[in-house]
């Protein structure tokens, strides 16, 4: 029985494997297509007019340390500490939950001041990519309020626990796509 | 924009109502009247629990694919209609003759390529991966067989959004591969290019998912014994052709939500101005496109080796070569995707790379052709309508192949691109490549999903006629190519072109016999299925192990799971006279329960669709909402699973 079960987690995971695989790609489509159309400003502002150093810093480090509460939650609940994950997952939450308030506010704000996604190839290009990795990210917020209904409801058995191992490489993989972001996007920008 | 938008209807309105031509009209009365006449019969013959429970929340991988072939079959007629009537606009539009508005003639061509790739050869091929494959490798189920069902109903619901656009709106002007600007809001407004976007989009998705599921069930759910290169032909293509599915179907959904916010909220990706780049659209649309036609042809060469190694009474020669031939054919998929727009100003360096990519695929194709060829040589062939369809497919397949890489010479492409030779040469791969396979498929692994064959007489009837059609409907095509008949054309003012064209028209008729036979076949043989459930279990002298279970077979495939030791194991069985062994059952056998996930979710996408197509934005987010709640109340079942008891309850009756 014990290893039916460990044999289906294994398919599992190579399935999610596959997933992040494939997501990747789509990943990397669009970041293609941003760098085809980073200099396709129309006349429009481009990313040294609109991109705060303060902001990216504040994002980046919530992103990065979120990655790690995710991580401890993990530890925790794979030594069947209930309690501690919990609150790490909470945490993970609330940083997620703090990295898309920043990134809504950014967005919105360049919105507000007329460099909108339509104003520009840039800028569409820009706004797509942001919003598929923040659309990531809420679907990921979503991912951890139902992991903590589980852990509540079901405690740590071992669906609940495999099902934890996804979201983490989730998230991982959500941070790696942040560091792409960073580099290729804001960074040429700011330097 | 200056359409009025209500909240409640978005810009659906009255003038939604196909009233603008008799034959739209015509088209949109049919497809309700069928819808009804479907939803009658089954209230007649009071079926709605079976079809239910049977059919429709049904997560056997079986019962699945024969939903994906039927929906395959559904759609083929649909998208048949759509090229009779085109073949006879153009028999008779010579100078400006003909029966079809010119707006109605664009969405018909563009419905037919849509139908016939997206809702036609991707079901037929996922239906015959799902029916088989598992049989093959001596599992009990794929993978993941509740996404298995959600993959399905995305994909019906992806071509229920076809088939709505005839009723409500219009469908895309734009062909089936929605080239921008002219697809932008700019040059087309209205929901025609939508609903091509999201009936593309929402099966997409479901595409991916048949991709994950299937490399997982190859990789990791084959017997024991069963290494890689024992896997019987067919699975290996389908492993090839999934692995695609989940590298180059990305590359679609990219590509068709860019051109949906383009058009939805006015982003400037595909746009002539704003900083828009067109030629993205291209390079993003065919990095999925070119893997997309070996996703579709891969499975159906596997088909044909099983098929020419069992009607030959032979083990498959070069069964290495092919193995091989087809990774190799898969990897160099992703580096020719340029050469369908030589013309669109690349450098003539770049031109040349792509070209020779292309011509080099030719080499491990015909590895394959003369795989088949050496299988037959000396062999004891057997002419069943199988081998029928794979022996036209060799005679024909080949003359394709030589248009293509006359195609992928970019000086020829020059002169070529764009003509009816263009179409002539990609409908000679997909007919006698892809939809030969399909057929020689359904009528091959028939007997297995449902205990009798189909009638032999009939199935050759129905080879005929596809094949003389086919030729003389496609032949006529390359020579007015070479005349320089651009494709797509409504009305053209060349008298040499017509008598051309009648004949075209005549090879349609000649298939629409052929689709008539397939009809009659199913028909008599549904009648006569006593006289040929004959031997049934194995009525082909099969090789491999599907053959080996019975036929239909029980819902968990093999009541002990067999042990592989060599290729063609059914085979060497038969040969030696020792039975396959097989693993004792140690534990009882589990097989998944029913679930509404897959309908539910299906339902939600093309609401989601729809309501984006139409702008109306509560049900688009109602759908999303349905699709998140219905994942997480899912992942709260704990008890997904029943056992099942072999010899009570069986699987297809």
């Amino acid at each position: 029985m014990t290893t039916a079960v460990r044999h289906s987690d294994s398919e599992v995971s190579f399935g999610f494997w596959l997933y992040l695989m494939s997501d990747a790609i789509l990943f990397g489509l669009i970041f293609a297509t941003f760098v085809v159309m980073s200099t396709n400003l129309a006349g429009g502002p481009g990313g040294t007019d609109l991109f705060s150093m303060t902001n990216l810093s504040m994002q980046t480090a919530l992103l990065l340390t979120s990655s790690l509460t995710v991580a401890l939650a993990h530890h925790a609940a794979m030594e069947e500490r209930i309690g501690p994950a919990l609150v790490w997952l909470a945490l993970t939450f609330a940083l997620g939950a703090g990295f898309l308030v920043l990134e809504v506010r950014e967005l919105s704000g360049f919105v507000a001041s007329g460099a909108g996604p339509n104003r520009s190839g840039y800028l569409s290009a820009f706004f797509t990519l942001l919003s598929t990795h923040g659309l990531h990210v809420s679907a990921g917020l979503i991912w951890i309020g139902t992991m903590m209904m589980q852990l509540l409801l079901k405690g740590p058995n071992s669906r609940v626990l495999s099902r934890l191992s996804r979201l983490t490489l989730f998230w991982h993989f959500l941070d790696i796509v942040w560091i792409g972001i960073f580099s290729v996007v804001y960074l040429p920008e700011l330097f | 924009m200056t359409e009025d938008i209500s909240p409640l209807l978005g810009r659906l309105g009255p003038d939604a109502l196909p009233l603008y031509s008799w034959v739209a009209m015509g088209g949109a009365m049919v497809t309700v009247a069928g819808g009804l006449g479907f939803l009658a019969i089954v209230t007649w013959l009071g079926k709605w629990r079976e079809l239910w429970s049977g059919w429709i929340t049904s997560v056997d991988h079986k019962r699945i694919g024969i939903m994906y072939i039927v929906l395959a079959l559904i759609m083929l007629i649909r998208g048949f209609v759509d090229a009779i009537m085109m073949r006879l606009q153009q028999a008779l539009a010579m100078d400006g003759g003909g029966y079809l508005p010119p707006e109605h003639f664009e969405q018909i061509f563009s419905s037919h390529g849509t139908i016939m790739i997206f809702f036609m050869a991707m079901p037929f091929v996922t239906g015959l991966m799902n029916f088989a494959v598992p049989l093959q490798i001596g599992a009990r189920d794929v993978a993941f067989p509740v996404m298995n069902s959600i993959s399905f109903w995305l994909t019906a619901a992806g071509a229920g959004l076809v088939l709505v656009s005839l009723v409500i709106g219009k469908f895309s002007t734009a062909g089936w591969t929605g080239y921008p600007p002219y697809s932008g809001v700019q040059f087309t407004p209205g929901v025609g290019v939508d609903y091509w976007i999201w009936a593309v989009l929402v099966s997409g998705v479901g595409s991916t998912l048949t991709g994950i599921n299937f490399v997982v069930t190859i990789l990791r759910k084959r017997t024991t014994g069963m290494t890689l290169m024992h896997m019987p032909m067919f699975t290996w293509t389908a492993l090839c052709s999934s692995i695609l599915i989940v590298f180059a179907f990305p590359a679609l959904t990219v590509v068709t939500a860019m051109l949906a916010l383009d058009r939805t909220v006015g982003t400037h990706f595909f746009t002539n101005d704003g900083g828009g780049n067109v030629m993205n659209f291209m390079n993003l649309f065919w990095i999925w496109g070119h893997p997309e036609v070996y996703i579709l042809i891969l499975p159906a060469f596997g088909i044909f080796s099983e098929v020419v190694a069992t009607f030959s009474s032979k083990r498959l020669f070069g069964y290495p070569s092919l193995v091989y031939a087809t990774m190799v054919i898969a990897v160099l998929s992703f580096t020719v995707w340029l050469h369908h727009f030589f013309t669109m100003g690349a450098g003539a360096n770049v031109n040349a790379i792509f070209g020779i990519a292309t011509m080099v695929i030719a080499v491990p194709t015909g590895v394959k052709v003369f795989d088949w060829l050496f299988t037959m040589y000396r062999g004891r062939i057997r002419f069943e309508p199988p081998m029928l369809f794979t022996l036209g497919f060799m005679c024909l397949f080949v003359v394709g192949g030589m248009s293509g890489v006359l195609l992928a010479i970019p000086p020829i492409n020059y002169a070529t691109h764009n003509t009816t030779f263009l179409v002539a040469h990609f409908h000679n791969m997909i007919i006698p490549g892809a939809l030969f396979g399909y057929v020689a498929g359904y009528m091959y692994w028939f007997p297995k999903a449902f205990g009798f064959r189909l009638d032999r007489n009939w199935g050759a009837r129905a080879f005929w006629f596809w094949f003389t059609g086919f030729i003389l409907a496609f032949m006529p095509l390359y020579v007015i190519g070479l005349m320089g008949m651009p494709r797509r054309m409504e009305s053209y003012a060349n008298p040499d072109w017509q008598p051309w064209l009648i004949i075209a028209f005549l090879g349609a008729c000649l298939i629409l016999l052929g689709i008539v036979s397939l009809g009659i076949q199913l028909w008599v043989s549904v009648r006569d299925r006593v006289r040929l459930a004959a031997e049934a279990d194995d009525p082909w002298d099969g090789r491999t192990l599907e053959w080996s279970t019975s036929s239909p077979p029980p819902a968990w495939n093999y009541t002990e799971l067999p042990i592989v030791s060599v290729r063609d194991s059914f085979h060497e069985a038969k040969l030696t006279g020792k039975p396959i062994p097989t693993a004792p059952l140690t534990a009882s056998i589990h097989v998944p329960r029913n679930t509404a996930v897959g309908p539910v979710i299906g339902f939600a996408g093309f609401c989601v669709g729809f309501g984006v197509i139409w702008f109306i934005w509560w049900l688009a987010a109602v759908g999303l909402a349905l699709v998140a709640t219905t994942l997480i109340a899912r992942s709260f079942a704990d008890d997904t699973e029943s056992e099942a008891f072999p010899g009570r309850g069986t699987g297809i009756s």
